[in-house]
């Protein structure tokens, strides 16, 4: 039974959305308070993320908005004195601040008890000598490698390791003296080489080309134990999990093999002592019962949120239930709710993971795939054949594909090197190698991955193939139709098959969907149950196939439900805000007495949890699959407006269909999206905005740029690569940008946009009833105009808007809102300059702030808005920024560290892949907590400072007295050096990369660890003067030294850390700032 | 498009499921089961437990690592749990055409074809699941080609005597001397016992054993009604007198219930998975355990001197019994796996240390 002792519990979280660290710890915390709640347990909770849900109202007792370290988290200790911690459920972030606090003795101190797994048992399995150490005690194989320093010892090494082998030259960097050996021959000519230039050589036993497995398993403190799910990688060992394409459950593992590493898995974890949850990955050779064992995670991951999601398993509440004692057989499954916990799933579906990334958003990243993570979020596709979830998952990738075929061709220079070196865009490369004819031997040789996702995938194509050889939808063969479905085939993908070139998507798809159904070809809806429909599951969580006759679910049809569509794959620009948003939405319409349906299809999400709302449908959010529910569900009504663009922009389609949108009419979006409706509507308001004009010809470009003048802001409608969107100074930039990356012609227009320098930028968010605004929260960016408002420093209350401006604002939104007739959530973003304010875009849709202002205010924004969409009549709060006698701020959090190559500036493309919201008594102190959160380190003696232009040099100036007078050593390089010398500011002169004769060189002070910050401004976006800096950004970066690129965040930054000490920051939950 | 035959499933209800064929192309007959294990085609086809049924697999994709070769290591099947498939059919959602397994010789339909065992594909199986849990499990009938058959009951026959060995086979060598009677035996409890060195036995079902010099007597799992077993209860009966450890699995263990004087009954829809949780009785542990069995022991006819040993902890149903006092105990799962988890191996390492 469970100890009756613990009556307060501690619990960490993740902080900010990072590159291998996202949203699934907002999903495993919330299951986790929930677990504790149930017990009656105070819950104390420190996460700066202020968008995730597990840090809204409801689900910790007491939240503090802090850094997850050492530092706060102690303090947090011992102001609250909790009598347990959890250390499982916050990612690596909060694993290394739980063992940092264990070696500390901080947890002894405080007589605080770790539940679940012990910290020993975690550090046996964070570093790598315990680790093979504590493995090897029970014969279990874990991949090592022998350090030799003779070609004998190298081949007696080989020989017990066993061919082939890859030898490593230790002490050398990129890889030099690598490589293969599959034979003593070829060890020893590698061998010999690389002892040449390296006293010792690391061999190691190569494991290319072998399968990659995991298992999920649970252990409660009786030792008894469970794999909740297995989950194959269909990249082949190579490619970190998180960079792979997984299955679950294994598809190419015999009974003998699948048993086999389960059975090790269970092994471990008893001998580690793990109580909860882990996850054991396995490199397995697809050619014998070899195995090596490649890591133990001891905590809740991103696969284990996967596997919950893949299963119904709710292992995160499940972990945290045996952590206070429970028994596995004292619990019940969470979807039968009759029969135990302790069982394995029965999947009676294929579930497949796909990444998605982001590199095209980065300038100079590498964008091979491999061995570390790049992806900025993934999606779950469900299916009942392989072909049906694959083909799924790539549309939910939402990167423009429509499957696996069917899409725009892929230019491959080197089919079999993009083969061979995989990138994002492999798995489209295997498509094109088939239309080129290539054998699945020959793709396989080259990519390793099993030939039964291959044969898998050829039948996609065999499939698209038949498609072709017709070309009328409605004469269609209903076998190949039905075929083509059951595949996975989306009406477009067979339009486009059928078609050709030439046709009309929205007709045809109206076409094919109506012969569709005319001839009873239509998907069903399953229940993911646990048990493969074994017992009875009264289960709400749901998908659709065309694999099968029957519905699981019976539709009352009696319009008692609400649909609301969420946000899919976590990307650079839509993330756990708009989950939040989703799921506040869901419990609005729950309470208002409604059937809250919800339709999202991302595995890390909270709104996937199928306790969120009363019907989940983990399918996608295309116009065709949302049609195919609805048709269903015949829901009263269906609200688009808190997943971001995504269910946005399926507005106008689903408005034809005469599909019920809640709030703000389709018509009313399509005026706010269409540039040139929107446009012309402010023009008649007399509202002011920067001066555009979309454009088709280069004459045409000039003309406009000679009236407005540089810089201007470039938006091409059809990228060819890179980044979306630029800032161009000059002609030539301009020129550069438009022939490199973008088209310009008649049907590939380019919007310019005259960009304003130095200009405020200000948010409004807000939610309006009928046209008439009911709450709003003005927030500034700290930032100047110009760095993405997804990456810039948002403060709310604005502390430093005039009131005059604010005033305008607020009276420019009510005119917007009255001209659209807003009804529901939206957000205007504005530019202000000398109290001259123009609008730069207007959403008619939630906006990434919202759950930043509405836990700031403590009004509810969404709750509010989905209330007006209900058509319930709301009253203006009671309040408003003006009574806070507190500051928020928000803050971007950066992964450029994963992003090998990536250039660290920011710019007018987003780049953040996440972010933080903390607050203070006063803006330093809400700065600092902020910027600390998001892993900013405070200076200890010295900073280089290098400041661009002489505006910014100048906005710099007092930040550069202040670091100055509290003691700090400052570098400058030459213009700032100079400007420094001229204000009375000593400093050192230290000299670029490209001054290559020249001491001190900054670059070797950052290498040596002279350098405890880098502040590096561009002068401007120019390509010239951002390679100029990238060295020294980029060696930041990689050498986790704090990097600050812009003058005014930097300025913020230093005024906070200097005029404010650490040890004097309030610890203050978010309930005591009234 | 690949060209298969229309393959029709109709219940003895007349509720009928329609796909298509993938195996070899003619019309059977029997009582239809659902398994709800995500891998082990191979070995399940093969389990003489099956003798009589057609086997629906409630994962979709069958078929996707092939079949092993058929081979022989110490007198029984290497990969297999017999010589020849049992079941009369197989059914799945979707049917792997390629395979793509190292110890892989042939294909799935290939064996089908081989042992002209029908398979069909294209059936939603989840509604063909969800309609067998309602109503039970049924008899039924493959149609292809619309050659019609007669329904047939499999446990109106005697499969335990259908499945038996013929004659007494010797399997290992060692000190000590197993009987195994032969209820339809799956050769992984040979394996089992003969890695743990001891000489087996094996006797047909209905086999007076009593005069063999014997150290212990293990019963096997079987196909079909316990009820059809008689003679092997009443040979049981004699070993109970005689006094050396027992243990018995599956059919072993209801055999054994009936020898110790308890009642069987007929499950609605049976076990048949890889993930039945088990508790041991009376302690905090427990099992995830691979079952096969559509008849269970009733615990409340157990008589004094005997308990349970083992309960389910989904529905509560007997899962093992043991003596109170003598070395006799035996489990409704499947210690011996093969296939699924391998978690109660131990139940072979406690028999054999009774020996």
């Amino acid at each position: 039974m469970i100890d009756n002792n613990i009556k307060k519990v501690l619990l960490l979280g993740s902080g900010a959305l990072k590159i291998g660290e996202a949203g699934e710890f907002d999903y495993s915390g919330s299951q986790a308070l929930k677990a504790l709640k149930e017990e009656g347990i105070e819950t104390i909770l420190i996460n700066p993320n202020i968008a995730t849900v597990q840090t809204s109202e409801g689900f910790a007792d007491k939240i503090y908005f802090l850094p997850v370290t050492p530092y706060f988290v102690e303090k947090v200790i011992a102001k609250e004195r909790p009598d347990g911690i959890l250390l499982a459920f916050g990612g690596q972030t909060a694993l290394n601040c739980g063992v940092a606090l264990y070696e500390s003795g901080i947890l002894d101190k405080y007589d605080l008890k770790v539940l679940g797994t012990p910290v020993r048992a975690i550090m046996d399995t964070e570093d790598r000598e315990l680790f093979v150490k504590k493995l090897d005690e029970i014969g279990v194989k874990t991949i090592k490698s022998e350090a030799v320093n003779s070609v004998n010892d190298a081949l007696e090494a080989a020989s017990n390791l066993g061919y082939p082998v890859i030898v490593r030259a230790a002490y050398a960097l990129g890889g030099l003296g690598s490589g293969f050996c599959d034979t003593p021959e070829e060890l020893v000519s590698l061998v010999e080489k690389a002892l040449s230039f390296s006293p010792q050589v690391l061999v190691e036993k190569s494991l290319k080309g072998w399968k990659e497995v995991e298992y999920e398993v649970v252990r409660d403190r009786y030792d008894n134990c469970i794999t909740v799910c297995n989950m194959e990688n269909f990249d082949p060992l190579g490619i970190h999990t998180g960079e792979s394409i997984v299955v679950a459950p294994s598809q190419t593992l015999s009974n003998e093999d699948y048993h086999y590493l389960r059975q090790l898995a269970i092994k471990i974890i008893r001998h580690i002592g793990i109580v909860g949850e882990c996850n054991v990955q396995y490199a397995f050779d697809p050619k014998s019962m070899e195995y090596r064992v490649i890591e133990v995670n001891a905590r809740l991951s991103r696969s284990s949120a996967l596997a919950s999601k893949a299963t119904g398993y709710p292992l995160a509440f499940v972990a945290a239930k045996l952590g206070l004692g429970y028994g596995l057989f004292e619990l019940k499954n969470s979807v039968t709710k009759s029969t135990s916990a302790f069982f394995e799933p029965a999947l009676d579906y294929i579930v497949v993971k796909i990444p998605r990334w982001d590199l095209g958003k980065f300038h100079g990243v590498n964008r091979e795939i491999g061995s570390s993570m790049k992806s900025v979020g993934e999606v779950m596709a469900i299916g009942r054949t392989f072909e049906e979830a694959i083909q799924k998952g790539l549309r939910m990738i939402g990167q423009g594909m429509h499957g696996f075929v069917g899409n725009h061709d892929l230019k491959i220079a080197d089919i079999e090197k993009a083969l061979k070196e995989p990138t994002d865009k492999r798995i489209f490369v295997i498509a094109k190698a088939m239309r080129e004819g290539w054998s699945i031997d020959r793709i396989h040789d080259l990519t390793k991955i099993d030939r039964w996702f291959l044969h898998k995938l050829h039948h996609i194509y065999d499939t698209a193939c038949e498609l072709r050889k017709h070309d009328e939808l409605t004469s269609l063969p209903l076998p190949l139709l039905r075929l083509a479905k059951e595949q996975g085939f989306s009406d477009f993908q067979i339009i486009r098959e059928v078609m050709k070139d030439d046709f009309d998507a929205d007709r045809d798809m109206k076409v094919i969907r109506d012969y569709r159904k005319r001839n009873g070809i239509v998907p069903v809806v399953k229940q993911i149950d646990t048990l493969a429909a074994e017992y009875p599951a009264m289960t709400n969580y749901l998908y659709l196939t065309y694999n099968g006759s029957e519905n699981d679910v019976t539709y009352l049809h009696d319009h008692r439900s609400i649909v609301v569509l969420g946000s899919g794959a976590y990307r650079i620009g839509s993330s756990v805000e708009f989950d939040w948003c989703s799921v506040n939405a869901l419990m609005t319409v729950k309470k208002e007495g409604w059937r809250s349906v919800m339709i999202n299809y991302n595995p890390e999400t909270v709104s996937t949890d199928y306790d969120m709302c009363d019907r989940l449908y983990f399918d996608e959010l295309t116009f065709e699959r949302v049609m195919d529910i609805l048709d269903l569900e015949q829901p009263h009504g269906t609200i688009l407006s808190v997943g971001g663009q995504i269910p946005n922009n399926l507005a106008t389609r689903l408005d034809d269909e005469g599909v019920n949108i809640l709030g703000t009419s389709a018509q009313s979006i399509d005026n706010a999206e269409d540039r040139h409706k929107f446009s012309a509507m402010l023009d008649r308001l007399g509202i002011d905005q920067p001066r555009w004009r979309e454009l088709t010809s280069f004459e045409d470009i000039n003309r406009f740029i000679d009236e407005v003048g540089f810089p201007v802001l470039v938006r091409p409608s059809y990228v060819l690569s890179g980044a979306a969107m630029n800032v161009c100074s000059n002609k030539e930039e301009l020129e550069r940008f438009l022939q490199l990356a973008a088209n310009v012609s008649k049907q590939h227009p380019v919007v310019v946009t005259e960009f304003i320098q130095n200009a405020k930028e200000i948010e409004m968010d807000a939610v309006a009833q009928n046209g008439e605004i009911k709450v709003y929260a003005i927030s500034e960016h700290i930032e100047f105009a110009g760095v993405h408002s997804g990456d810039a420093t948002i403060c709310f209350p604005p502390q430093k808007l005039y009131v005059e401006t604010m005033r305008r604002i607020k009276k420019v939104s009510q005119q917007i809102a009255r001209a659209l007739n807003i009804s529901g959530p939206f957000n205007i973003q504005y530019l202000a300059k000398n109290n001259d304010i123009k609008v730069i875009e207007c959403n008619l849709r939630a906006s990434r702030s919202f759950p930043f202002v509405s836990k700031v205010l403590k009004i509810n924004f969404i709750d509010l808005a989905t209330k007006v969409m209900l058509g319930i009549e709301v009253e203006k709060p009671h309040k408003n920024a003006f009574d806070l006698d507190y500051v928020g701020i928000k803050a971007s959090q950066f992964s450029f560290s994963r992003l090998q190559g990536a250039d660290p500036v920011l710019g007018v493309d987003m780049s953040s892949t996440g972010e933080v919201g903390c607050i203070g008594d006063y803006t330093d102190e809400a700065i600092l907590k902020s910027m600390l959160s998001v892993g900013l380190k405070i200076p200890q003696k010295s900073v280089l400072l290098s400041t661009g232009s002489a505006k910014q040099k100048t906005a710099m100036l007092d930040a550069a007295h202040m670091l100055h007078n509290h003691g700090y050593r400052i570098y400058a390089t030459g213009g700032t050096h100079q400007f420094l010398n001229d204000n009375g500011i000593p400093a050192i002169r230290v000299y670029w990369p490209s001054q290559s004769d020249m001491q001190p060189q900054a670059l070797e002070l950052l290498h040596n660890k002279g350098i405890d910050m880098v502040v590096n401004i561009p002068k401007n976006l120019t390509s010239a003067e951002l390679s100029n800096g990238y060295k020294i950004r980029r060696a930041a970066i990689d050498l986790n030294i704090p990097l600050l690129t812009n003058a005014r965040l930097a300025s913020a930054f230093i005024r906070a850390f200097t005029s404010l000490p650490v040890e004097e920051i309030e610890i203050k939950s978010w309930d005591e700032y009234k | 498009m690949r060209e298969t035959k229309r393959a029709v499933l109709i219940l003895e209800d007349g509720t009928k499921f329609e796909g298509k064929s993938f195996g070899h192309d003619s019309s059977t007959a029997g009582e239809v089961v659902f398994n709800t294990a995500m891998t082990g085609y191979p070995e399940s086809l093969t389990d003489p437990s099956y003798e009589g049924q057609i086997l629906v697999t409630t994962y979709p994709i069958l078929g996707n690592y092939g079949v092993p070769p058929r081979r022989e290591k110490n007198d029984v099947s290497e990969f297999y749990e017999s010589d020849h498939i049992h079941c009369k059919a197989i059914i799945a959602q979707d049917y792997s055409w390629e395979h793509s397994h190292w110890q892989a010789d042939r294909s799935l339909a290939q064996w089908l074809e081989e042992e002209k065992i029908p398979g069909v594909y294209g059936i939603d199986t989840r509604a063909l699941t969800k309609y067998l849990r309602e109503k039970g499990s049924m008899l039924g009938k493959i149609v292809i080609d619309d050659v019609d058959v007669e329904f047939y009951d499999p446990n109106v026959d005697n499969l335990v005597g259908a499945t038996s060995c013929q004659s007494v086979e010797h399997h290992g060598e060692g000190d000590k001397t197993v009987v195994l009677i032969d209820c339809g035996t799956k050769h992984n409890i040979i394996r089992c016992l003969t890695r743990r060195g001891v000489k087996v036995v094996r006797v047909p079902w209905d086999y007076d054993f009593t005069s063999i010099a014997y150290d212990g007597l293990f019963i096997s799992n079987g196909p079909g009604n316990p009820d059809m077993a008689e003679k092997t209860v009443e040979n049981i009966r004699k070993a109970m007198e005689i006094g050396k450890p027992i243990c018995g699995i599956c059919m072993g263990n209801q055999l054994l219930a009936k020898a110790a004087g308890a009642r069987t009954y007929k499950l609605k829809y049976g076990h048949r998975s890889h993930n039945q949780p088990v508790r041991m009785a009376g302690t905090d542990t427990c099992f995830v355990t691979s079952q096969n069995h559509g008849f269970a022991v009733d615990s409340d006819t157990l008589p004094e001197d005997w308990e349970p040993l083992f309960i389910n902890m989904n529905d509560g149903t007997n899962e093992g019994i043991r003596h109170k006092t003598k070395p006799f105990f035996s489990a409704q799962f499947h210690p011996e796996a093969s296939s699924g988890p391998k978690d109660t191996e131990f139940i072979f390492d406690n028999f054999i240390k009774l020996l």
